[in-house]
């Protein structure tokens, strides 16, 4: 017997032996961050970047597959009891020797996670990681020019990227409301001091907010330059606009944070995903009405809120719970009870 | 059901007044809810990890009649705040706020040879939206007892006692083949129903499992120590079993505890629906050990009222609930578990026996009943 069959038959002995229960269940009580436990991370530290942003140390499980420079990574933090996953970039470079990750986070308003993550986070804390991803990362061939374009912390990702590898010829060109809210600012000088970086801050509580066309003035070779992007949706559309005019968007790397947001309303078109159904739905009827309407085959048990016989995945959209009025939004593992819950607009169920 | 209905001085506007104010006591808690919640269910998951592996280590040397003792002990501890505080608590849903996947009512199983799915239906679904309604919720008298005076007697029900007392040792059993509705399903064709045998070998599966694990793996094991910890976790499953079969005889068989005719739920409100779960559920009173042992199945009247609460939020839901109780003058049927439990198997004799006298009931209080 080859030696993965014997480990997996030892396995299954284990399993046997901690059954209705995993041998994992019982092994993460004492090593939660072990090879072959679900990804996750303990916070090391916290420290203050602005007064609304903040980099937080994370000592990533044995899984940890490591990142490239530019990349996201999803975290599974428990906010007031309940688990919220959510997307940062990564700050730190890919090689760091103790083996830590950073994120660094912006205070949003109303953000949940965000403001648990820069206020409230604790040293020790478990939270859950994915591994890195995302497209927006340094080529292997190296560019001779780049121009880093970033908007709040839409620095974030290129920070990740400065930290990681050295270019030449690099100018940066960033956006903050004042000198005081520009995350990084002092590393940046200090790079800037030693003539690694061209660095031009653009503070738009007084210059106003950033007008495309003055690239030209701020950085005159911008369309020979490789560019990577992040910030605001509104800053990115006119970056894009203003490279596709040039007949240089090739050169041009965007980030977008935040696509869509959910806006709750009363009712909406409701999509039944699995089965390609979609109906209009009003604000008061259960959403297991509405599929039973549409002849979708919904789970169901006692109809009213108790026995959580109906719960379903929400893939998009937000429900209204009837009874209590609260709105519940999409994330991944959420998952609604179809007999209290109508549509608060468009939304998707999974069925 | 009872000669006089101790509900019928309430007028149905009063009736739906009570199920406003149920509804705010639940808004409120689950406005409430929140981290330390959380860090609680978290904690007594814990515990109960940690004390069932010291057990199962030390049961390892039960050769040695004190650590059989300890080890015993500790797994029928053990056992129980499985099946109580955390099982039947997550398979309600009560957790699943924290959307926490391994914490949760869809994924959850328990030390139990019920699948957790199938007891989910029988135990959420049937018996918490019909409570105590002859003929529709099954957990009244579980299909072999008779609980109360309206039910018609059979010789069968001479037996009851000792059906009791039987169902109460193989309690986990009882209720896999209670999930199954297995009488029902015995019967004639239906043994041959799809479903049916689809069920019935899931439940054949976990038992296998679980009859593996506490009487083949561990006891092979400890090796020397094979026959002591064998008997060590038999002694445990019954120690589990005679307990949560207890607890919940308490929840509503005592006297006191009112039952309903399946017509009287015929277009229930919202309000009358609470006001049933009030009057067909009674609690135990004690200690905090008393009410985290019982899973705060102690607080029955709470966690019938608001199934999907947070357990540990059920003792100060109660002190809100009674005050209820009083105000709308209803009897709150508690007592001390000796009391209860005494209450309950006094019922089931007493019901093994045909009623003294037929119960006549006068036309008046028939009309009462259809107006009600």
């Amino acid at each position: 017997m080859t030696s993965t069959a014997l480990r997996s038959r030892a396995w299954k002995l284990l399993e046997t032996v901690t059954t209705p229960l995993l041998p994992s269940d019982y092994l993460d009580l004492v090593s939660p961050l072990r090879a072959g436990a679900d990804l996750r991370g303990r916070i090391e530290a916290v420290h203050p970047e602005t007064g609304d942003a903040a980099t937080v140390v994370i000592r990533p499980g044995r899984g940890w597959r490591g990142h490239t420079a530019g990349q996201y990574v999803r975290i599974g933090v428990d906010v007031d009891g309940v688990r919220l996953w959510r997307a940062y970039s990564l700050t730190s470079p890919t090689d760091r020797r103790d083996g830590r990750v950073t994120i660094t986070v912006k205070a949003i308003p109303d953000g949940k996670v965000s403001n648990h993550l820069v206020r409230r986070a604790k040293p020790g804390t478990l939270i859950q990681l994915d591994q890195a991803t995302g497209d927006f990362v340094l080529p292997r061939a190296r560019p001779a020019k780049v121009l880093y374009l970033t908007a709040g912390s839409g620095i974030t990702p290129v920070m990740g990227m400065l930290r990681d590898t050295e270019f030449n010829d690099v100018v940066m060109v960033h956006c903050a409301p004042r000198p005081q809210d520009v995350i990084f600012r002092s590393e940046l000088h200090d790079l800037a001091a030693d003539k690694k970086l061209r660095l031009t801050e653009v503070h738009t509580d007084t210059d106003g907010k950033l007008d495309i066309a003055r690239l030209d003035e701020l950085v005159p070779d911008w369309a020979e330059r490789e560019t990577w992007a992040c910030g605001p949706a509104g800053l990115l559309d006119a970056a894009e606009e203003h490279w596709t005019g040039h007949g240089v968007r090739e050169r041009l790397h965007t980030e977008r944070f935040r696509p869509g947001i959910v806006v709750a309303g009363d009712g909406g078109e409701v999509t039944f995903s699995t089965t390609g159904k979609t109906v209009d739905a009003d604000g008061a009827t259960p959403l297991l009405d509405i599929g039973e309407e549409a002849g979708v085959l919904m789970p169901s048990g006692c109809r009213m809120g108790i026995c959580f016989g109906c719960v379903t995945p929400l893939r998009s959209g937000a429900v209204r719970d009837l009874r209590t009025g609260e709105i519940t939004e999409a994330e991944p593992g959420v998952l609604i009870q179809t007999c209290v819950s109508a549509a608060a607009g468009p939304c998707d169920i999974e069925r | 059901m009872t000669a006089i209905d101790p509900t019928a001085h309430l007028t149905s506007e009063q009736i739906e007044e009570l199920g406003r104010e149920l509804d705010a006591i639940r808004d409120e808690v689950i406005a409430a809810r929140g981290e330390k919640d959380a860090a609680y269910i978290r904690k007594v998951i814990s515990v109960q990890r940690k004390l069932e592996l010291a057990s199962r280590g030390v049961l390892l040397f039960s050769f040695f009649p004190p650590a059989w003792l300890l080890g015993t002990a500790g797994l029928s501890v053990a056992k129980i705040m499985d099946n109580m505080e955390i099982g039947h608590n997550i398979l309600h849903g009560q957790w699943d706020w924290m959307r926490d996947p391994k914490i949760h009512s869809t994924t959850w199983e328990w030390d139990h040879v019920s699948p957790s799915e199938q007891w989910k239906h029988s135990h959420n679904e049937l018996h918490h939206t019909y409570t105590n309604v002859i003929g529709k919720d099954n957990d009244l008298g579980y299909g072999i007892m008779r609980v109360d005076e309206d039910q018609r007697w059979h010789p069968f029900h001479l037996g009851q006692p000792l059906w009791n007392f039987i169902n109460a040792c193989f309690f986990e059993y009882g209720i896999a083949a209670y999930d199954l509705e297995l009488g029902k399903n015995l019967r004639k064709r239906r043994r041959k129903n799809p479903e049916f045998r689809a069920r019935a070998r899931a439940v054949g599966r976990k038992i296998r499992k679980q009859v593996l694990k506490d009487y083949v793996i561990h006891p092979l094991l400890s090796g020397p120590s094979f026959l002591t910890t064998l008997a060590a976790t038999f002694t445990a499953n019954l120690v589990r079993n005679l307990w949560t079969h207890s607890v919940i005889m308490c929840g509503h068989f005592p006297e006191g505890v009112q039952v309903f005719e399946r017509r009287s739920i015929k277009g229930e409100t919202r309000g009358q629906w609470y006001l049933r779960q009030m009057m067909g559920s009674a609690n135990i009173s004690g200690s905090k050990a008393m009410h985290f042992m019982t899973g705060n199945l102690s607080h029955q009247i709470e966690h019938h009222l608001f199934p999907d609460l947070p357990s540990n939020r059920y003792a100060e839901v109660a002190v809100k609930v009674r005050a209820l109780f009083e105000k709308y003058e209803l009897e709150y049927v508690t007592g001390p578990l000796p009391k209860q439990v005494f209450s309950a198997w006094h019922k089931v004799f007493r019901l093994s026996l045909p009623n003294k006298k037929p119960k006549a009931r006068t036309p008046d209080r028939e009309k009462e009943l259809l107006a009600a």
